[in-house]
């Protein structure tokens, strides 16, 4: 198996790794450097639980190599917000209990995201359209759908207020 | 210490404390853990429903640089452990049949483990799985329950040479002859209760570390019931059950799935102690679909007979079930208590007979999953009604309202072996059909006709039987028969320790799969001792040496048993702390009130002592009444009276393309009666994912197998799941009906909306296809199988 040295700019903070050429993007992020947010559901880009942006864009990193990463900019759940400083997104999901085992939970805030980012005053089809490839099997949803309701009303990347 | 605070007690929507670090990618789900040396597990699993072992060669895998070891059945032989997981609910007239960690010459199900493969990391044991060669023998495969049964099916296991798992049976034969006998009209309505397939979505797993010099095993594996997973595993591998330590880090969803007790699971444990290394093992998507064990699966006859007024006067169902290729840990329920002590639903029917036939096929192994048993008997039921009021041409909501048990009713015995607690069924029926507008919803589905657009109106009126308890119940269920290898029970223990700072730290046996039960919980000690939910510490059974005892969290029990569990600890507490109190105030313990963490004297609020200035002076125990022992801590073992009833009523509204049999969900209204909430946003979630489920199940899920055994829905691709874009909004209200018996008056609600939801779904639909004489659609009710079915009734086969 060959070996690459590749560079992943991950959060901001660029990293330098030696993958195989078969690793998946989602193991080097997990495994490799620790960035456990991201999480394996299906491995056939179905269930949008290791959702990541890619140079901003949400991408299921479960079904692309580590390599074709290289040199690129990789957004995780931890890039998005942490404890003292949540995404509105994060703190959206939290106030409308868009979440229950929270497995799918990043994916979902990954692809959300992305989406706002295009198009920051979805309706709710939009935003069902939108999450589409994030399976959750927990909430049935309708929560989902009104926490990126409501922070698209708060504004994206705004604040509360 | 804070003062007692709003939005922390019984009834307060509180935010979960669960979810800040799982919001942050912060949680530790199974796979998120690592160790040192740890070695990776990958599984060879028989891609035959039936074949004979002729040959298992390991040696190229084993030559493998990377690979430490291969096991396979012969292993487990030689180390002289059982290897075999044995029946947790034994029915009278069960043969236990093997339920191994690897298969030993014989696979009966596709996904069956053949051996096992080590390697130093995870790519190189799925790799080195190819290089395992089994040679096969294949057999005739039976994957019908109902052929299964015949005489000429092969036989898949020696000792039962006619297939059946077993058969039971409840309620009042002699009764349903006789109103069969007397009935005005019968009606007979069958279908299949398909299987469906978990997918719970993080996949099972394991990571088992074992310690050779003081024989320490530690499993962690996102069970929902650690304590049994301690105790089947001690049987298992035949290993002191005190130096196995079960730990479940976060668990992402199990609805059941992770309650039973899986080969691959234990093999793991195997693999470590073999090795003396840590080995983790994650299971597939793939494995996933073909070795959780499904849910449902069950092949339905329901007779009704009724008498000159259209009364339900006598109930016959009869069930075969799908067993699958063996028996699972937890195979016994589905088909024999959970299912017959249901068959009442809300209704009084005066004699009901339940009989059931378990049988085994080359499928993979069925389970308890979401809703387990009580989800077939209710959508049998409510859609035998249904059929019932379309024959008889009456609505089907005052048809359900004339047979409903009354509020003076309760408790009432429904002659199956239950006894419901408390309900008030018309309330939450009349509450969802004015939600629903349902009088004018028939008008406009008649007004929609004209115009050869098919709107359906479904209801399903249910109860779910939550809070599996009591003790004397795992009497039914065979649990402490004296041969059940593992005995176990229904209670639940928790502990509640007051420390001297005030703080309070509470055990409880309960494990939730992602439920939110510790936010809960806490609210319960929060609202109970009068003090900050901030100040409370919540450990739930998730770690067997961190909680001193437990059962865990299946069938909607954690509430219900959990929560009551915790009230009892709580009463001792404040028992204790009330005589010490009455000693630092001079009054008699008789004389203390508590409220809101305060401790006074009746009539004099001055003369009072706060819960914090006890638990100091219980820890530093100079001024203790006489003879009373320091610390303010109580343990308590909780035995509910029986399951907690809660109910509803749940109205779908959708609309049937004619044409191409597209089904269009257009609204779908609930109303829950889930007894005193105590986190309403909680419990609405739960009722939410619960009814996506339920409506899953009705129109999209189900596993289908090819006649040997193949598993076509092996993936997400060709098996769907509710996704956003198939989910309607929801509107839900809920009634409150506490439950007698239970210490908080809660009732357990996990499975209410999926239990609710698909027989209204399929109600909806058939309903819509009123005007075509389509009597049933197959389940899932996919465009194709309604298309089909409009086509069929124009054709008139």
């Amino acid at each position: 198996m060959a070996r690459h040295d590749i560079t992943l700019t991950v959060n901001g903070k660029e990293q330098s790794l030696t993958v195989d050429s078969e690793t998946l993007l989602v193991h080097a992020l997990r495994e490799e450097l620790d960035y456990t947010g991201p999480k394996v559901g299906c491995q056939s880009t179905m269930c949008g639980a290791c959702t990541v942006q890619l140079d901003g864009d949400p991408v299921k990193s479960c079904t692309l190599f580590a390599v074709q990463a290289d040199g690129r900019e990789v957004t995780t759940v931890e890039g998005l917000g942490d404890q003292d400083n949540l995404h509105p997104l994060q703190e959206s999901f939290r106030a409308e209990h868009g979440l229950q085992c929270g497995y799918c939970t990043p994916g979902m805030l990954m692809t959300a995201d992305g989406l706002l980012e295009e198009n920051p005053d979805p309706d709710r089809e939009e935003i069902r359209e939108a999450l589409e490839g994030n399976i959750c099997r927990c909430t049935g949803y309708e929560n989902i759908v009104n926490a990126v309701e409501s922070a698209a009303a708060k504004g994206e990347g705004g604040s509360d207020d | 210490m804070t003062e007692f605070t709003e939005g922390e007690s019984i009834g307060d929507a509180m935010e979960r404390r669960e979810d800040l670090e799982l919001i942050t990618g912060h949680g530790d789900y199974l796979d998120d853990l690592k160790r040192p040396g740890m070695l990776y597990a990958s599984f060879v699993r028989s891609e035959y429903a039936h074949a004979r072992i002729e040959d298992i060669d390991t040696e190229a895998a084993e030559a493998h640089e990377d690979v430490v070891a291969v096991f396979t059945h012969e292993d487990v032989e030689a180390a002289g452990v059982p290897g075999d997981i044995p029946q947790i609910y034994r029915v009278p007239n069960l043969t236990e049949t093997e339920h191994l960690l690897f298969a030993r010459e014989r696979v009966r199900y596709q996904g069956k483990p053949v051996a096992v493969v080590v390697a130093e990391d995870r790519y190189t044991a799925h790799h080195a799985v190819d290089l395992v060669d089994v040679n096969y023998e294949r057999l005739e495969t039976v994957t019908d329950p109902v052929e299964a049964a015949n005489e000429d099916a092969p036989t898949l296991h020696e000792e039962r040479p006619d297939n059946v798992a077993f058969t039971w049976g409840t309620g009042d034969e002699e009764g349903v002859e006789e109103a069969f006998e007397a009935a005005d009209r019968t009606f007979s309505f069958e279908y299949e209760n398909q299987r469906i397939v978990p997918n719970a979505l993080e996949p099972r797993g394991a990571l088992a570390e074992y310690d050779p010099y003081d024989e320490q095993l530690t499993v962690h594996t996102p069970s929902q019931q650690p304590f049994l997973h301690k105790t089947m595993m001690a049987d298992v591998l035949d290993h002191p059950e005190r130096k196995i330590r079960v730990q479940a880090p976060n668990i992402g969803g199990g609805f059941g799935s992770k309650s039973m007790v899986y080969p691959d699971e234990v093999a793991t444990a195997f693999c470590a102690m073999q090795l003396h290394q840590p080995v983790k093992w994650i299971e597939t998507r793939g494995e996933a679909f073909q070795a959780d064990e499904h849910g449902r699966g069950q092949y339905v006859e329901a007779e009704a007979a009724v008498d000159e007024d259209g009364q339900m006067t006598g109930l016959r169902v009869r069930s075969t079930a799908d067993m699958g290729g063996e028996l699972g840990s937890k195979g016994c329920l589905a088909p024999s208590t959970t299912f017959g002590l249901l068959l009442s639903g809300q209704y009084e029917i005066p004699a009901i007979r339940f009989d059931s036939t378990a049988v085994y096929t080359n499928r993979t192994p069925t389970g308890v999953y979401r809703g387990v048993g009580r989800a077939e008997a209710i959508c049998t039921l409510e859609r035998l009604v249904d059929h019932i009021a379309r024959e008889l041409d009456v609505d089907p909501a005052e048809y359900r309202r004339n047979h409903l048990v009354e509020p003076d009713q309760f408790p009432y015995e429904t002659g199956l072996g239950s006894t419901y607690d408390s309900g008030d069924y018309e309330k939450a029926l009349d509450k969802a059909l004015d939600m629903a507008d349902y009088e004018e919803l028939r008008e406009r589905q008649a007004e929609l006709r004209e115009e050869d657009r098919y709107l359906g109106i479904g209801i399903s009126c249910f109860i779910e039987s939550g809070g599996l308890a009591p003790s004397s119940l795992s009497e039914m269920f065979g649990m402490g028969l004296p041969d059940a290898a593992v005995k176990s029970s229904y209670w639940e223990s928790s502990t509640i320790r007051v420390h001297g700072s005030g703080e309070v730290t509470a055990y409880v046996g309960t494990a939730s799969p992602g439920t939110g039960v510790e936010t809960t919980h806490s609210q319960i000690v929060a609202d109970k001792l009068g003090i900050d939910v901030d100040d409370v510490s919540l450990y739930e059974g998730t770690d067997t040496d961190k909680v001193p005892d437990g059962t865990g969290s299946v069938g909607s029990r954690s509430a219900p048993v959990g929560g009551g569990a915790i009230k009892h600890s709580i009463d001792k507490v404040v028992q204790k702390a009330t005589e010490i109190a009455a000693h630092h105030l001079e009054a008699s313990p008789e004389d203390v009130e508590f409220e809101d963490g305060e401790f006074f004297v009746s009539g004099a609020p001055g003369r009072s002592m706060s819960l914090q200035a006890i638990a100091t002076e219980s820890q530093v125990a100079t001024e203790l009444p006489e003879d009373m022992e320091p610390g303010l801590e109580a343990t308590s073992y909780y035995d509910p009276e029986n399951f907690t009833w809660a109910f509803g009523t749940h109205v779908v509204v959708v609309e049937v393309d004619g044409e191409t049999g597209e089904v269009d969900l257009v609204d779908y209204i609930g109303v829950d009666d889930c007894g005193v909430q105590i986190n309403p946003q909680v419990v609405e979630g739960q009722i939410q994912g619960g009814i996506a489920q339920g409506i899953g199940q009705a129109l999209f899920e189900g596993a289908v197998y090819d006649d040997n055994g193949n598993l076509l829905t092996g993936a997400f691709q060709d098996y769907t799941v509710p996704k956003t874009t198939l989910m309607p909004d929801l509107t839900l209200d809920s009634t409150e009906t506490p439950s007698p018996h239970n210490p908080l008056g809660v009732k357990g609600v996990a499975e209410s909306g999926t239990i609710g939801a698909t027989p209204a779904v399929a109600n909806a639909v058939v309903d819509a296809l009123e005007p075509f004489g389509v009597e049933n659609v197959e389940m899932p009710m996919t465009d194709k199988r309604v298309w089909h079915a409009i086509r069929d009734a124009e054709e008139g086969s």
